[in-house]
């Protein structure tokens, strides 16, 4: 009696927790094609969303990124080019949406700063290097009278002569 | 070499700026630290200002008169108001708009959005209705045509239809003397004020 009723509700859990996560894995219905599904797809993970910012609309569960979601597979299945899809939503909300940024005057930096700060950095240390004689050829500088005298007594050469 | 000694103290005065070195690095990123304080990486600029408004056109409300199309957006200065009846800080400003009725300043148009009509009603029913048109935008459709990607948000529509200015979050007092009731007066008198 005891262990059915454990049983019992075992599987209660079972079904329960089951059905938990069928619900939490709802999916949007993907296109019929599955090629236009495969570019949608590729368009969504360009895509930012606006509410869980730094997350591509592909991986947001946020009620308006399914909307856009949804948005770029109908404008896909209208006809469009993925180029064409990609700026219907940044015509309606900027440049921000892209997860890439494109290369524009006002980007520039943003695309060519790591290259001009490394060449920046070659430059710099062949330069401290050149100072330096380099890092084999390094002269030493000779001691003085003073400091000679001061080595040997160090070194007890003056108690052996 | 011709001067080992000058040398060796030219470079001795060089070494002795080496500790402000963690000093300058502390100083400029504490500045884009300090710089960051004030931006407000949530609120994203909107790409549609100085545009026209978008072709939409959205039914009424179930049991009320006028919906909201492009066409009612030209004519005169006017407010349009993104809410929602699941919007929590759409409560907070919205006395404010209660008192923009009330006073006549400028009409307020609401865009219903993805909300469902008799939850709009009731909710109209219990905090007072100040909008002029109501459009109903069930799929949210019309709110992504806006650039819309919260509620509430609230934009200032020029006499010609040109969208001039969008608010994100609530309209607080300060908002609405300090911006867009000088932004109003601007435009009805003929000036082109930028956000």
């Amino acid at each position: 009696m005891l262990r059915a009723s454990i049983r019992f509700a075992l599987l209660v859990l079972c079904i329960a927790g089951w059905s938990v996560s069928a619900l939490s894995v709802a999916v949007d219905r993907p296109l019929e094609d599955p090629a236009q599904e495969a570019r949608a797809r590729a368009n969504h993970k360009q895509l930012r969303c606006l509410v869980c910012q730094n997350q591509s609309i592909e991986d947001s569960n946020a009620t308006l990124a399914r909307d856009l979601r949804l948005l770029v597979r109908d404008r896909i299945l209208a006809g469009d080019t993925d180029q064409a899809a990609i700026r219907y939503i940044v015509e309606r909300y900027g440049d921000w949406v892209l997860l890439k940024p494109p290369v524009k005057a006002g980007t520039i930096f943003l695309w060519a700063g790591p290259a001009v700060i490394l060449m920046l950095a070659i430059v710099l240390i062949a330069l401290w290097y050149r100072r330096r004689g380099g890092p084999a050829g390094r002269t030493v500088e000779p001691l003085s009278l003073d400091e000679q005298n001061r080595l040997k007594d160090l070194l007890g050469d003056g108690d052996r002569s | 070499m011709s001067n080992p000694i000058a040398e060796q103290g030219s470079r001795r005065h060089w070494l002795r700026l080496v500790p402000l070195v963690p000093l300058v690095i502390a100083l400029v990123i504490g500045g884009f630290l300090f710089a960051g304080l004030n931006l407000r990486p949530k609120e994203i600029p909107s790409v549609l200002i100085g545009k026209a408004v978008p072709d939409f056109e959205l039914p009424p409300l179930p049991g009320r008169p006028r919906g909201l199309t492009t066409a009612d957006l030209k004519g005169e200065v006017s407010l349009v108001n993104v809410f929602a009846s699941w919007c929590v800080s759409c409560r907070a400003e919205h006395p404010l708009f209660m008192k923009l009725q009330a006073s006549g300043v400028v009409p307020v148009h609401g865009l219903n959005y993805k909300d469902e009509g008799s939850a709009a009603m009731g909710w109209l029913r219990r905090h007072g209705d100040p909008y002029d048109r109501v459009g109903a935008d069930l799929k949210g459709r019309v709110g992504i045509d806006w650039g819309v990607y919260g509620v509430p948000e609230t934009f200032l529509v020029s006499a010609e239809g040109r969208i001039v200015c969008k608010h994100i979050g609530p309209i607080m007092q300060r908002d609405l003397d300090d911006k867009l009731l000088p932004f109003i007066k601007a435009l009805r008198e003929g000036g082109t004020p930028q956000c």
